[in-house]
């Protein structure tokens, strides 16, 4: 892989859509404002591309998500910038019984290689409608990938893949590590949906960590280096499909598990690791999983509030040290 | 009642298709009536029994290579379009020969060979489907139209007035074809629906037209007419069509929806028959006499009895099929492998 430099997330994320679209033309990207971009993934693309390949939408969630089914099955690979995770929402006709069920529906007929991209998760008192992060959600409808990157470098490989894959892709970039830093390949590369990482090898217990979470468990596993305890950090990337195996191979390591999710913990991403473990890797569990999440209420404004709520990096360590601390079985 | 200036423009035996395909449509929805009361249909099903004029005018209007989007009442539209009716028996009954391998079942067969892109199960939904069709042949620099049905009452979802604006903005050659069979499920069309829904599209300077939706040459010239407009770069049009389901909004409606119809405005439909009225039109012109008439009708009766023997003796598929197409070109078998079985 050629040089790498370090750059922003959203840089990232441009990087992959521009590479994609450098490489098929039939590559378009569309959204509101997405010459501007006010995330800034989409920005420059309309100065390279035009304004044929880069289209400012209405503000007509449902009718672009769907129009992009029209496209895709036409032969097009539409990318739609959706802003905000709780626009999904408002398009949820089109993206749950449209979308993901018309491969399906049709016995497998047709691939509509779609990707569904946007900003999502709290950024900071954004409240409880520019706050969600809906992946629970769509991965539980069937039909769509879910992908969530931690790093800059995922960020911009898995773009790439996704825009190549034939599936309707979801692709979450937390918001708040949108503004985030790290090294990136310079070239084109793409990273294999449905692949893991270990980003953080370990002894005492693996942390499954999701979005901006990979970063705060890293964090707390070097603190917690400093009291003898050795964390295994996983990143699966991809939340569909998941990598369960090296999931799996991690807990059957280790003995010990907890999952950090960016999501409301009942039915969360962390609810389905957490199940898929206890099912199938009992034996080797020394202690219960433990699931780190959202308190089950929208995500409120005060940031008292806000913190109250949310994933901390001290919640992740209460965690870590509840597990450490059951008594082996 | 039009003149010879039709017959010239289509030709006879453009005409007697369109006449054959009503009758297809039209014998083969009487026999998925029949199947139904004796309990031999999965499911349920809503009829298009005399609205077939739509359907055949809109399709004969368009190339193999054109698309359309269809609604819960949808068998005249892919019928229409050039769909086998026995892969639709097929597909109604469950089997695997069906167009989708019983996967999708009435309210979504598929084929995109045909350029059917689905009926569909939510009232509306194809429409934003169809825009993006139109959207990508016209990225891709063909000529291909899309045409959306839908009814009346799909006229009040969000998604047509959005579409509608996307469409016109970015000048999309798709038709919005709206069936106006005068109810939406129970209720009559003018209790839930506000002014006339061809007027909806001027407001977005969209061309409209309203046509006797019985009256299939009416239909497929002015079908026809938006097809040219699309073509030639001119973007969406609006038509609606009025015209008059015979059937319930589904079948076996009456255990539940009491009356709701007018005798004499049954009676009165019933009288305004699209077939009878471009059969008799076509014996008067000549293009065919009484009796081809008649031959046409039974040739049809009989693909449908062949269609429905076929459908029967083709096999259900096999249950592993279900976990199959989830992910396009992977592997079936995915609940199992998370499963670990
Ligand atoms: C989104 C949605 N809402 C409600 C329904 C239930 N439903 C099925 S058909 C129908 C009536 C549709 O009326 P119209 O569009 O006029 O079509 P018609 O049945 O008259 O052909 C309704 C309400 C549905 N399938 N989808």
């Amino acid at each position: 892989m050629a040089e790498e430099r370090s750059i922003y997330f959203i840089k990232a994320m441009y990087e992959g859509l521009r590479d994609a679209m450098r490489e098929d033309e039939t590559v378009v990207v569309i959204g509101e404002d997405v010459d501007r971009s006010i995330i800034g993934a989409t920005r420059g693309l309309i100065e390279e591309f035009g304004d044929e390949r880069v289209k400012n939408t209405p503000i007509s969630e449902a009718t672009f998500v769907g129009a992009c089914i029209g496209a895709a099955a036409a032969g097009m690979r539409p990318v739609v910038d959706l802003m905000v995770g709780s626009f999904f929402y408002v398009s949820m006709d089109q993206v749950a019984n449209q979308a993901a069920k018309l491969p399906y529906m049709s016995g497998g007929q047709v691939s509509l290689p779609i990707v569904y991209f946007t900003a999502s998760g709290p950024s900071g008192s954004a409240a409880a409608q520019h706050s969600e992060n809906p992946h629970p959600m769509l991965m539980n409808v069937a039909g769509l990938k879910v992908v969530m990157p931690g790093s800059p470098r995922d960020a911009k490989g898995l773009m790439h893949a996704a825009i190549k894959d034939p599936n309707p892709v979801v692709f979450f970039q937390d918001a708040v590590l949108g503004g985030t830093r790290g090294p990136v390949p310079d070239g084109p590369y793409q990273i294999p949906l449905g692949e893991a990482e270990v980003k953080r090898e370990g002894e005492d217990v693996t942390v499954v960590a999701i979005g901006a979470l990979v970063n705060r468990a890293l964090r707390v596993a070097d603190k917690l280096k400093n009291e003898g305890v050795s964390v295994e950090v996983v990143d699966p990337r991809t939340l569909v499909p998941l990598d369960k195996k090296t999931i799996l191979d991690s807990v059957r390591k280790t003995g010990r598990l907890v999952v950090c999710d960016n999501a409301r913990i009942t039915c969360s991403a962390a609810s389905e690791v957490a199940a898929i473990v206890s099912e199938e890797a009992f034996d080797s569990l020394k202690a219960a999983p433990r699931r780190v999440a959202w308190e089950d209420v929208p995500v409120p404004f005060s940031p008292v509030l806000e913190k109250r709520v949310l994933v901390d990096d001290e919640k992740i360590s209460a965690a870590i040290r509840s597990t450490l601390a059951t008594a082996t079985v | 009642m039009r003149d010879g200036g039709v017959r010239a423009e289509l030709g006879d035996e453009k005409l007697v298709e369109m006449l054959r395909l009503m009758f297809r449509i039209r014998r083969f929805e009487e026999k998925l009536a029949r199947l139904f009361k004796r309990g031999k249909l999965p499911g349920f099903v809503h009829l298009y029994i005399g609205e077939e004029a739509v359907a055949v005018g809109a399709c004969s209007a368009l190339k193999r290579e054109d698309r359309i989007t269809s609604t819960h009442r949808g068998h005249g539209h892919v019928i229409a379009k050039g769909a086998e009716v026995r892969r639709m028996m097929a597909e109604l009954l469950g089997k695997v020969d069906g167009y989708c391998r019983g996967k999708g079942g009435s309210m979504h067969t598929v084929d995109f060979g045909l350029g059917v892109m689905g009926t569909n199960g939510i009232v509306g939904g194809g429409i934003p489907i169809a825009v993006g069709s139109a959207w990508g042949d016209k990225q891709l620099g063909r000529d291909y139209v899309t045409v959306s049905f839908f009814g009346d009452g799909a006229s009040n979802q969000g998604v047509f007035f959005e579409s509608m604006n996307l469409a016109a903005i970015w000048k999309l050659p798709v038709i919005f074809m709206c069936e106006n069979n005068g109810y939406t499920e129970w209720t009559a069309t003018e209790k839930l629906t506000a002014g006339d829904i061809s007027d909806r599209g001027r407001a977005f300077g969209i061309p409209s037209a309203r046509v006797d939706g019985n009256d299939v040459l009416a239909v497929n010239e002015a079908v026809a007419e938006a097809v040219r407009l699309a073509r030639a770069g001119g973007g969406p049009s609006l038509i609606e069509a009025k015209t008059y389901r015979w059937h319930g909004h589904n079948e076996g409606e009456e255990v539940f929806s009491g009356k709701y119809r007018p005798e004499e405005e049954m009676a009165e439909w019933r009288e305004k028959d699209p077939i009878a009225a471009l059969g008799a039109r076509l014996t008067e012109w000549g293009v065919m006499g009484a009796d081809d008439v008649a031959r046409v009708d039974a040739e049809e009766t009989r693909r449908v009895e062949e269609a429905l023997e076929f459908a029967q003796q083709s096999p259900f598929p096999d249950p592993e099929e279900a976990l199959a197409h989830l992910f396009y070109g992977e592997r079936p078998g995915l609940q199992k492998e998370v499963l670990g079985g």
